[in-house]
């Protein structure tokens, strides 16, 4: 018996979650976009104040 | 059938102090691993005596070759998760346990990189104001100078090497499109950056062998150093040195996995009628590193020419069939093979698809993603420095200053099953019971290695316990053993040695 009511219950389930498969790709890729921007931010926020002086200075010598 | 896969991972990492940057790399390569021993109740000095990496897996030995190391003297440490802690030419290195299976060498390989954290925090606290030591686990300083990250994989003595060789390199120089760290620019000479915006492998630049014995100069795709540590009638230790090193926990998944899968196949014979053979296959490796849009192809021996996708394709495919013939449990559990062979079908997929989609997968991928957004957004041009530094700050070890953290990579492990392993050994290795002698005995451990322990009881002779096979001294074997006996002494009389 439980066993049926868990198929009923988890059938609406997976419609929606083809539903979000088809989702217009517009939409995912805005998505994408909004959370590559919160990725650049603090990407801005953490990067080494000084690159060029950073990049510069990173030697590394004696290696395999 | 295949031979358990054990495998590992070995990691040179890259060091610098913030504040000083003239300081000397192997003082403060010893300085950042003495401040992670200095924390530890005790610790154990590594035995060189069984090294020989001067030993060719062709058949000859290289007397008095460059890049022979024994006895260096050097900061050098066992720790009781079984891995080695040392510095190695000038950096700091962390060499994992033996593991059974391709997850449980990711764990390991992730534990080292929770060592150099807690060792970059204790070092702070030891050096003056200002300064800093930072690690970072890449493989170039962007200036032609690179250092490695190996792979160990356990492979059957009876399979000649010369087939190894043949049906692992088309394998080798493709595995990149997956597995690749990603880079900007280009340090191949005569290879301007400009020409490179942007390249798959840290490494590719630098190898000019298909096949030798070295491992810091002319390097080679399939490394020939024979030293099995362990029983040499039956085993080889085929030693990578071609990858990357990962922090995308599956990148370093799929690299283990699937050259895991690759070696099983070739010690089935299973990949002769594979027929690929690159006509030049260090050029190869290169031309494929240096475009990351995967469209070019690369020329075989018969002529004909496949894209990088297109042979992994071929791997892959023959990957399955061997699944279905063979099984898979030379991959240690009954969860590695199929979901390993699962997400080789999906990232193939994605790849030839869009491989953005795989910016939340792949260490190359979230590191060009975010390269071009940030190129976009600042209309930075290809030469800039900053888009160099986001390359370097990807590995950058500081959880702080990591720009790989703050990307939302998909994850395979538990946060809390990596501290484990930090101090607990693998259970299904000898590397559990080098650990656990080291966590119950320290103080009668005068030297250990990988594969063998060397007992100081006080009053007798110095007693070796050899440890040949790397799949005895498991927790199945020795667990109960190691429990009950109250000292070292009664340990080694009880082992009978």
């Amino acid at each position: 018996m439980a066993e049926r009511e868990q198929v009923r219950k988890s059938s609406p389930n997976r419609e929606e979650v083809t539903e979000e498969e088809v989702a217009p790709s517009a939409e995912r890729s805005d998505q994408l976009k909004a959370e590559l921007d919160d990725i650049l931010d603090e990407i801005d926020e953490v990067l080494e104040d000084n690159a060029e002086e950073f990049v510069r200075n990173y030697v590394q010598k004696g290696g395999q | 059938m295949p031979i358990p896969k054990v495998l590992g991972i070995e990691t040179e990492y890259g060091i610098v102090v913030a504040g000083a940057p003239d300081a000397n790399p192997i003082t403060t390569s010893s300085t950042l691993i003495n401040a992670y021993l200095s924390s530890l109740a005790d610790r154990v000095e590594w035995d060189f005596v069984d090294e020989s990496p001067g030993v060719d897996a062709r058949g000859f030995a290289l007397e008095g070759g460059s890049g022979i190391e024994l006895d260096t003297h050097l900061v050098n440490a066992v720790l009781t998760n079984g891995a080695r802690l040392y510095v190695d030419h000038a950096h700091p290195e962390y060499s994992s346990p033996e593991c059974i299976s391709p997850s449980q060498a990711l764990l390991y390989d992730k534990a080292g990189e929770e060592v150099v954290i807690r060792a970059m925090a204790n070092a702070k606290r030891m050096l003056p104001s200002g300064q800093e030591i930072v690690v970072y686990k890449n493989n170039s300083d962007r200036k032609g100078n690179s250092y490695g990250c190996h792979e160990n994989y356990l492979v059957d003595r009876e399979v000649p090497f010369q087939k190894i060789v043949g049906e692992l390199v088309p394998f080798f120089a493709t595995r990149q499109i997956i597995i690749g760290a990603g880079k900007v620019g280009s340090e191949f000479p005569g290879k301007a950056s400009s020409k490179v915006a942007f390249q798959l492998s840290q490494r590719a630049d630098f190898f000019e062998e298909e096949v030798g014995l070295e491992t810091t100069l002319k390097r080679p795709i399939i490394n020939t150093r024979d030293e099995p540590h362990s029983d040499g009638q039956r085993f080889r230790r085929l030693h990578v040195i071609l990858g990357d090193a990962n922090l995308s926990e599956t990148s370093t998944w799929l690299k283990l996995g699937l050259t895991a899968i690759v070696l099983a196949m070739i010690e089935d014979g299973f990949l002769q009628d594979l027929k690929i053979e690159l006509a030049d296959p260090v050029t190869s490796l290169r031309e494929i590193s240096w475009d990351p849009t995967l469209a070019g192809t690369v020329l075989l021996r018969d002529g004909r020419r496949l894209r990088a996708l297109e042979i992994q394709q071929a791997y892959l495919e023959h990957a399955l069939d061997h699944a279905e013939h063979y099984g898979m449990g030379y991959l240690g559990n009954d969860t590695d093979g199929p979901a390993l062979l699962r997400e080789w079908e999906r990232v193939l997929a994605a790849l030839e698809h869009d491989p953005m989609t795989l910016a939340d997968s792949l260490d190359w991928v979230a590191k060009w993603q975010v390269v071009q957004g940030y190129q976009q957004r600042h209309g930075a041009d290809k030469q800039d420095p900053r888009l160099a530094a986001i390359d370097l700050q990807y590995h950058d070890m500081r959880p702080e200053k990591s720009l790989f953290r703050r990307l939302p990579m998909r994850r395979i492990l538990d946060d809390a099953d990596v501290k484990a392993a930090v101090s607990n050994p693998p259970p299904d290795t000898r590397a559990y019971f080098r650990g656990t002698c080291l966590a119950r005995f320290p103080g009668s451990i005068a030297a250990a290695n990988w594969d063998s322990i060397i007992f100081d009881l006080g009053t007798d002779p110095l007693r070796r316990v050899p440890m040949m096979d790397p799949l005895r001294g498991t927790e199945g074997h020795v667990g109960e053993l190691l429990r009950r006996v109250k000292s070292a002494a009664e340990l080694v009389e009880a082992l009978g040695s």
